[in-house]
């Protein structure tokens, strides 16, 4: 058994796991933050992301015990105060989910996204989105959100 | 309808606990003392069981028991019924090997579950699982559709590997047809073979508590009554009233989250066995190998035209592959679901269609979003767009030429539905007009020049849906009703609980359905809860399949609400002490009809739980009104979709330039989300006909076993659609509702493969127009120019 | 996964002592080879060493004649490192196109080059811009390290430090991935050192490999005219379900003429 001490949604929280235990069994089964999802066992469909030290990684294919000390952001810490992010705010608004298992991973990769690039073309969101499978919007209301989401962020920080 | 709701975008109120990371899941649930389960599975396509040794299995750490396909035999459990009969041209019964809940004595597929292992952690449950001997005795196995008929005999009862050879049309008059044409086209093609892929994996919780000897099963179901009646009737692992089936939130079905499978029922049965609460969440691989694959025909066909371009006739004949054994409603699939879909648009006057339907050793193949239909209209799309260029005809003009006219409706079509509604020409002339159809050539030349070879491809597509009148589904061999419940539950405050039988899995009912009812009574929409997926709540229901939701699940609640304001009236005449044919309602206010008097819907819904006095005989206390709603005819959605795109001849790598669907859904409650619903539906069909494909080895092994080999749409493959309606309401429902969930996945295949057959010249090939097939296509088709 | 024991090295010294120690060791570097085929049950090794712990191994460094990745450096950081989009802009473009956006954040260089799969995208960043790979214990030449599928010139214990590229600015990488897995199904680097052109082509054979004949061709008339008559022989590429040996053999040249194209249009 390891302990893992992490900052997880801003809390600080300890976990006692095995080291076969990975980052996402940790997440949804330790410390109850279910709305991690898996949806598969060779690392592409990103339901699993999450944010490590402030990069979106696939919780996944990372041992618990590679992030001790490590700073932890899964979907139930995105919203402030009750209030949802912008980005889960444009998912909403431009129906950018429809069965919602995809769509935590979905969020936070595009949370990511829009922290790392400047200029976001709904191409250059397509193509970023490569490591995240939804199987009911056809994507079209996921681009249309992430852009919303993006154009939100930057109202939010200036 | 009074109209403030109906028609509105209005944003979906179960978004809050999806964007939230609040949804519930099944595999999301946990319980003190909760044990997991792994299933042993075969490694083999088809071999005898010769033995099960768990001896070193359960003296593992943390095993508790180790369960064989023997321990099911020995407790007598039925096998997993399919549940629609299918008789053949010469009237026998179709022919039904029995589906263990797990082997016993012989594996039929690869994945074949022969043995749960049940362990205190997940990880114990799989180790072990790998220690559970099973003495194999390996057999050839029949893999290919095509020849599956002449291969080796898989069950006793099942001469040829045939389950039926199913018939529909007047063969004579079709043959006539064909005698008197001035030309006929042939083809032969191939349905593709996929598999489902929701992004939840299936999983279940079953939980047993001896104290009431019930069973709670939670599982990923798209309509947990249909499981409670089969695990109860037919498998027999509990009477009916013990076993409660709860789909919680449920991460996308498309079909196959309909069925009835091994898992689930072993779960439940084992829990009662051991006394114990178990959970089982399948891994992706699991999925690939075992949730039921969709489509998997092999077809030829040949249409008759005079020379004008008329079509006369249209014989078809196909073998459809039905995996190894019956799922839950596969015989219908290639059946009632296909054959009769074979008229398409068409007035062609005489169709005779031949549907044989042989066992391989394979996965399970049922239906998958549009379950036969799109089989349907892939041929028939397909077939016409072949035969307009052979005739030197526009496509679009061929289909013209030949369409039902909006003033034929009522129309019987020779393959034994009645169309009640539509408008072809409407959505055909929209979507050509968002298409820029006119103006296509000049976009070939200009692509030309960049070195791109680009084609248009036009689909004409009609869907039967709204499954089903139960007395039509009865005669067709479907083994229940297909009508659904609804129930329109007041509360005394007035706001209202909405319980109805289809479940949502994405398709936003917990909107739509509360916008249906809210604008009938007038309600805010956050007054209007609705509650379904759960056996222990609501009497029965038939489930969300078949894009039946609305038009029968929303039709039920309508007539419900209906008779709430009925009995709202009764209620408000008593307080008023007038008549009831004196109370109008104008929702949400009741009306003396003669006098200024009037009484809210929350005054009466309150007064109907508090009134002390209640005078008359017909006039019980409580605002709670139930429907059954079992519908007059299937509903007809019906669209034109057009495809363009770009080859590049060098890599074969084609790509999708545009994309119009104009579809025609009847009444439309809320467009943000049936837009949605087309995008999906146009994702999963654009995969099918670029990159999806199930493909199993020579020896049944799948070689596209995972997210590395099985091509998943990703956001990139895409262009934004160009989505747009036209509206010819349903006729025989109160909502006017056709249902919208199947359509993208219906029309846009053969709008694909039109036109990347058309960009290649004619040069035809299968589904997936995978990189390597168009290259090798585009060198044929540049050696026949050269030639 | 099957339980292991988890070691975490904070030296490289220490990191060998442990693998001495232990009869079945393997080190731990992104995980994104190691995790999914330990995940997948397809690897059980007892002990698992984990070098992120090991001071410097990320940096990004500009040596004299090069740019220097320490091996534990993640695709992420390559892509996004200034000196790299400057000295070597082909090899932050192709770190930029591995796997997807969470993968890149988490996968290294070394664990990739280490694992030699005959589909990822660095093996031909390495034996295409010539570079040397410098071990715990020596420096290998580009030429001399990948060995076959999976395999490396690399001793059993022995772990990569860092990798060496020389500064090369003419140099493009064109991938066709495989439409499933978006591993390169083909992926060609050409690039051009002094008057020498060199071409290593990843994902169509069991190992990463030059085409000699183009290289020679091109260099001595850089141009998609002088490679017309060649081909690639498909009797050594990979042959499955996604693209045929043929196929794979005719997408190598089209995308080395793709690559001439753009480098002479530069």
């Amino acid at each position: 058994m390891e302990a893992i001490k992490l900052q997880v949604n801003g809390r600080k929280r300890t976990v006692h796991c095995a080291t076969n235990a990975t980052l996402v069994d940790v997440i949804r089964e330790q410390l109850h933050l279910t709305g991690t999802h898996v949806g598969c066992d060779t690392s592409q469909c990103g339901a699993c992301t999450v944010h490590l030290d402030g990069d979106a990684v696939k919780a996944c294919t990372i041992l618990a015990a590679q992030c001790d000390g490590s700073t932890l952001t899964t979907i139930e810490g995105l919203a402030q105060n009750e209030v949802h992010h912008p980005m889960q705010q444009a998912f909403n608004e431009c129906h950018g989910l429809q069965c919602g298992f995809c769509t935590p991973g979905m969020i936070m990769s595009a949370v990511d996204l829009v922290h790392k690039e400047e200029e976001l073309s709904p191409e250059a969101i397509r193509s970023a989105l490569e490591g995240n499978i939804c199987r009911c919007t056809g994507y079209q209301n996921i681009v249309a959100a992430v852009v919303q989401g993006a154009a939100g962020m930057k109202e939010q920080q200036s | 309808m009074s109209g403030s709701l109906v028609g509105q975008r209005i944003l979906r109120k179960e978004d809050h606990r999806y964007i939230t990371g609040k949804g519930r899941y099944t595999d999301d649930i946990q319980q003190v003392g909760m044990t997991y389960g792994c299933f042993v599975r075969s490694p083999y396509a088809r071999a005898d069981i010769k033995g099960f040794d768990v001896s070193q299995a359960l003296e593992m750490e943390d095993v508790i028991s180790v369960l064989t396909g023997l321990d099911v035999a020995a407790d007598g459990l039925g096998g997993l019924p399919c549940g629609w009969m299918i008789h053949s041209k010469d009237g026998s019964e179709m022919r039904q090997p029995v589906h263990p809940v797990m082997a016993a004595e012989r594996v039929n597929y690869l994945g074949e579950p022969v043995a749960l292992v049940v362990a205190e952690t997940k990880e114990a449950a799989k180790n072990a699982a790998e220690l559970v001997l099973v003495d194999y005795e390996e057999l050839t196995p029949v893999v290919d559709v095509a020849s599956a008929a002449q291969g080796e005999q898989l069950y006793a009862e099942v001469p040829n590997n045939t389950c039926y050879e199913w018939g529909l049309g007047d063969e004579a008059a079709t043959d006539e047809g064909f005698a008197s044409a001035a030309h006929v086209t042939h083809i032969e093609l191939t349905n593709n073979r996929l598999i489902p892929n929701a992004i939840e994996p299936r999983a279940a919780l079953a939980e047993y508590n001896s104290g009431t000897d019930e069973i709670v099963l939670h599982t990923t179901s798209q309509n947990p009554h249909l499981v409670r009646l089969i695990l109860t009737a037919f498998v027999q692992i509990a009477p009916e009233h013990k076993l409660r089936v709860i789909a919680p939130d449920v991460g996308g079905g498309f079909g196959s989250k309909i069925f009835i499978y091994s898992e689930e029922t072993a779960l439940a049965w084992a829990s009662k066995k051991l006394g114990l609460s178990i959970k089982w969440t399948a891994e992706r691989s699991e999925s690939f190998l075992t949730d039921a694959h969709g489509r998997d025909h092999v077809t030829k066909a040949a249409l008759a035209m005079d020379s004008e371009g008329q079509f006369l006739a249209f014989k078809v004949s196909t073998t459809a592959n039905m995996g190894a054994y019956l799922s839950t409603f596969a015989s219908s699939v290639p059946t009632y679901l296909y054959g009769t879909l074979l008229a398409g648009q068409y007035r062609t006057p005489a169709i005779y269609v031949e549907v044989n339907s042989v066992f391989t050793n394979t996965a399970p193949v049922d239906a998958y979003r549009g379950a036969g239909r799109p089989e349907a209209t892939y041929l028939v799309e397909r077939i016409v767009e072949k035969a307009a260029g052979e005739i030197g005809l526009n496509p679009a003009e061929l289909r013209r030429r030949n369409f039902i006219g909006k003033d034929q409706f009522p129309y019987q079509t020779p393959v034994a539905l009645e169309y009640d509604i539509g408008d072809y020409e409407a959505s055909l002339d929209k979507a050509l007009e968002m298409a820029s159809y006119e103006t296509f050539e000049q976009r070939r030349v200009e692509a030309l020049a960049r070195g791109k070879l680009r084609g248009i491809g036009l689909s004409c597509y009609i869907e039967a849906c709204g499954l089903a009148p139960s007395q039509v589904a009865g005669a067709l061999g479907a083994g229940v009703g297909l009508w659904e419940s609804g129930e329109v539950r007041v509360n005394p405050t007035g706001s209202v609980t909405v319980l109805t039988g289809s479940h949502s899995h994405g398709q936003g009912h917990e909107t739509t359905f509360a916008q249906l009812v809210a604008d009938r009574l007038g309600l805010a929409i956050e007054d209007v809860e609705v509650v379904h997926g759960d056996t222990g709540k609501l009497d029965f229901g038939l489930g969300t399949y078949g894009s039946r939701s609305l038009a029968v699940g929303g039709s039920a609640l309508s007539v419900a609400a209906d008779k709430v304001v009925e009995k709202g009236r009764k209620i408000a005449a008593l307080l008023l002490n007038t008549e009831v044919d004196n109370i109008a309602f104008d929702a949400p206010v009741y009306k003396m009809m003669d006098s200024n008097e009037t009484k809210t819907f929350q005054e009466i819904a309150f007064a109907a739980y508090v009134n002390h006095d209640w005078p008359s005989d017909n006039l019980e206390p409580g605002l709670a009104e139930k429907a059954f709603y079992d519908p007059l005819n299937f509903t007809y959605p019906a669209g034109t979709h057009i495809c363009e795109v770009e080859i590049d001849p060098d890599t074969g790598v084609t790509e999708i330039v545009q994309f119009v669907a104009v579809d025609d859904f009847g009444t439309i409650i809320n467009p943000m989300i049936v837009e949605g619903q087309v995008h999906g539906g146009l994702a999963q069909g654009i995969g099918q006909a670029l990159l999806e494909q199930a493909v199993y080895d020579e020896s049944g092994q799948l070689v596209t076993g995972s997210y590395m080999d099985y091509c998943m749409p990703r956001a990139d493959n895409f262009p934004d659609f160009k989505v747009g309606m036209t509206c010819t309401p349903c006729t025989h429902n109160p909502v006017g509702a056709k249902g919208c969930g199947e359509a993208g996945a219906i029309g846009s295949p053969p709008a694909v493969m039109n036109a990347v057959i058309n960009a290649l010249g004619g040069v035809e090939i299968d589904m997936p127009a995978t990189p390597e097939k168009v290259w090798r296509a585009v060198l044929s088709s540049q050696a026949q120019k050269i030639a | 996964m099957y339980s292991f024991k988890m070691e975490r090295a904070e030296s490289l010294t220490s990191a060998l002592e442990r693998f001495g120690d232990s009869d079945d060791a393997v080190y731990l570097a992104g995980g994104h080879t190691l995790i999914p085929a330990m995940k997948q049950r397809l690897r059980a090794p007892e002990d698992v060493i984990d070098l992120s712990g090991i001071p410097g191994l990320r940096d990004i460094l500009v040596t004299q004649d090069g740019i220097e990745i320490g091996a534990m450096a993640t695709h992420a950081a390559v892509a996004g490192s200034a000196h790299v989009k400057t000295h070597i802009p082909v090899l932050a473009d192709l770190a930029g196109g591995i796997g997807d956006r969470q993968v890149r954040n988490r996968g290294t260089i070394g664990g990739s080059i280490a694992n030699n799969d005959p589909a990822a995208d660095y093996p031909a960043a390495v034996l295409g811009l010539d570079a040397r790979i410098v071990t715990d214990r020596r420096t290998i030449a580009s030429g001399d390290f990948f060995k076959a599928m999976f395999e490396t010139a690399l001793e059993p214990d022995e772990i990569i430090r860092a990798i060496q590229f020389p500064k090369i600015e003419r140099a493009a990488y064109l991938k066709f991935p495989n439409p499933a897995s978006r591993y390169a199904m083909v992926g060609v680097l050409i690039a051009c050192i002094s008057d020498e052109v060199r071409i290593a082509i990843t994902g169509a054979a069991p190992s990463v490999f030059r085409a000699a004949d183009f290289e020679v061709a091109l260099s001595e008339s850089f141009s998609e005219s002088s490679i017309s008559e060649l081909t690639l022989p498909s009797d050594t590429m990979n042959d499955d379900i996604h693209a045929s040996a043929d196929y794979r053999a005719h997408l190598c040249k089209v995308l080395i003429g793709r690559g001439v194209q753009m480098l002479s249009d530069h």
